[in-house]
């Protein structure tokens, strides 16, 4: 799998799949990105629990927020990291055990070692992007602030 | 698997602008209205703290604007665009988000005679330095460097014409010092010339010109190559530093490689207010559908009528970087491969006096201050955009008595070469 470039279809084929997506490093700070991706997640139709240890007991836009994965009681289908690249490896042995079907790391964030861990045990793998951006970019919105979205389309459907 | 990249005449017809959603209309519509009403109180409040995507106010977004601005960022190949009222309102709304009052920039000397006067004296009343550098020698501007400068603009190809600096020695110096490189791109155009691969971080355009084409409409964008660390340290606050009004939020954090766009909107154009025209950008839009054909057109023409100038008796100097002789053809064959543009000067023996007079005597000429129209354009600085200066600073713009500049159309060369020739008496 490259990770350099993804092709649309498989960012869109992972968007369209998942509908609950654990983030691991959840901020109850609301001018924070992963609360801003969180708010965004959950108002195209995804439920966001969020992960943060710091935070564990409390709400964060209306979800209780849990101290590590495997605390979760409902299945998850993708793991969001808004952590740094050290941090991965132990999030994905974890996403590996609760049965994710999905490790993504944010913007900025790779980690190779983790990413063929997860893919060894079927995990798909997404690196150094943004899900909320991601989905503006497929569903057109993000063509809306004068991004460049790669996409050039004759269709009237958009690919989100 | 590497998906081939689109061909530029490609993307000049479809980046940005996919069938409308709702209605299937093809052409982009013209989304003429001020404002766009909300969900409700919450997705109100998302917009407004720049939570989610979507329209507020078109002093901010428009649906039409917004293709433009994605159509230009990609024929550029940088990661987002702003569409501003003017090629002069962009570059007032760059430097809004790189500059805190002291700070300083280095410009080239080689600008648009506007540009001249913005940096040097209206920028300064708000506490921005301009120092100028002569881009013949890339080294000037490493000798202008001080520690409060905060950017470098250039045109790559300059205006008046016939005139190219060397865009790649110039970024390295502004990387070195840690600074950004603004290219002014008007007079190249991206289909000439993506000063983003040779490093430049920003790209600016006077959409008016040949973007739009046609010479109807005002317009102007930046674009963010979405390549500088504006948070390595503390000298881009705007960029780097939490936001006041938007509660703490951190542009370059929160937007990541847009963060520099993002800033230009929603700090630039809502608090200094040049939004383009929703009609304007729908025309401009337009025009660039047709910009390669354009282009192809201008520069053969250009070189055409230059090469007419150049073995003339009447002509004593003709200043393209297009011709072999020219002390730029060097420049333009790396940074121009596909024509040196449409806009030169030259000189009459006659001087002032001769200069006049063909400005007077030509038929298809328009004689006018734009550039970048389908049609030739003629002006005569030193009696009219110029008129105001004494000789010694004309000649210091490029705009001597004897300076004649023309921006060629799309015409039959031919053509205007007869109306030259005539008018030359
Ligand atoms: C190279 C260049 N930059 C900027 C501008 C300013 O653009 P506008 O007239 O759209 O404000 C011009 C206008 O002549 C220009 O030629």
């Amino acid at each position: 799998m490259n990770h350099d470039s993804y092709s649309d279809s498989y960012i869109a084929g992972i968007l369209r799949d998942c509908r609950t997506i654990a983030m691991v490093g959840a901020s109850a700070n609301w001018n924070r990105p992963s609360f801003f991706a969180m708010k965004y997640l959950q108002g195209k139709g995804y439920r966001v629990i969020p992960v943060n240890p710091g935070q564990a007991g409390n709400e964060i836009l209306g979800e209780t927020v849990y101290a590590g994965l495997k605390d979760i009681p409902v299945p998850v289908d993708m793991v969001d990291c808004f952590r740094k690249a050290e941090a991965i490896p132990a999030i994905c042995a974890d996403a590996i055990d609760i049965g994710a079907r999905v490790l993504w790391m944010q913007l900025g964030v790779r980690n190779m070692d983790a990413a063929r861990q997860a893919e060894a045990a079927g995990l798909k793998v997404v690196m150094d992007r943004c899900p909320k951006i991601e989905y503006g970019r497929l569903s057109g919105e993000l063509g809306w602030i004068g991004v460049n979205r790669g996409i050039l389309s004759a269709k009237k459907r958009p690919l989100l | 698997m590497t998906e081939k990249k689109p061909d530029f005449a490609t993307l000049a017809v479809h980046a940005g602008s996919s069938p409308d959603p709702v209605t299937g209309a093809r052409v982009t519509p013209i989304y003429q209205t001020t404002s766009y009403v909300f969900d409700d109180a919450d997705h109100a409040a998302q917009l407004f703290n720049l939570q989610t995507f979507g329209n507020i106010y078109t002093r901010l977004t428009n649906p039409t604007t917004a293709v433009l601005e994605e159509r230009i960022a990609t024929l550029e190949g940088g990661r987002a665009g702003v569409a501003c009222a003017s090629g002069h309102a962009a570059q007032l709304i760059a430097f809004h988000a790189l500059m805190e009052e002291g700070d300083e920039f280095i410009a080239s000397t080689r600008l648009y005679g506007g540009s001249i006067t913005q940096f040097g004296q209206t920028f300064a009343k708000m506490g921005w330095k301009v120092i100028w550098a002569d881009p013949d020698d890339p080294e000037n501007f490493r000798r202008a460097m001080t520690d409060r400068v905060k950017a470098v603009f250039i045109e790559g190809l300059a205006n008046p014409g016939g005139v190219v600096t060397d865009i790649e020695a110039i970024a390295d110096i502004a990387h070195e010092h840690h600074v950004p490189l603004i290219v002014d791109n008007t007079l190249a155009t991206p289909y000439l010339c993506n000063p983003l691969q040779w490093g430049a971080d920003i790209v600016i355009h006077s959409a008016t010109k040949f973007i739009g084409g046609h010479g109807n409409s005002m317009g102007g964008i930046i674009i963010d190559g979405g390549r500088f660390d504006w948070s390595a340290d503390d000298r881009y606050p705007t960029l780097s530093a939490p936001n006041p009004s938007y509660h703490g939020l951190r542009f370059h954090e929160t937007f990541g490689d847009f963060g520099f766009a993002m800033a230009c909107r929603a700090l630039g154009l809502r608090d200094l207010g040049p939004a383009l025209s929703p009609f304007n950008a729908f025309l401009i839009l337009t025009g660039s559908e047709t910009l390669p054909l354009r282009m192809e057109k201008h520069c053969a023409n250009a070189l055409k009528v230059a090469e007419f100038l150049r073995q003339d008796e009447r002509v004593a100097w003709v200043s393209y970087a297009g011709l072999t002789d020219s002390p730029y053809y060097g420049l333009a064959q790396k940074y121009l491969p596909r024509g040196a543009g449409s806009i030169f000067t030259f000189g009459l023996k006659g001087g002032y006096e001769a200069g006049t007079e063909l400005v007077a005597r030509v038929n298809l000429f328009s004689h006018l201050a734009n550039i970048g129209d389908v049609r030739s354009l003629i002006i005569h600085p030193a009696s009219t955009t110029h008129r105001q200066l004494s000789e010694e600073q004309q000649i210091a713009a490029g705009a001597g008595p004897d300076v004649i500049r023309l921006s060629i159309g799309i015409e039959g060369a031919d053509d205007l070469i007869a109306d030259l020739d005539q008018a030359m008496g």
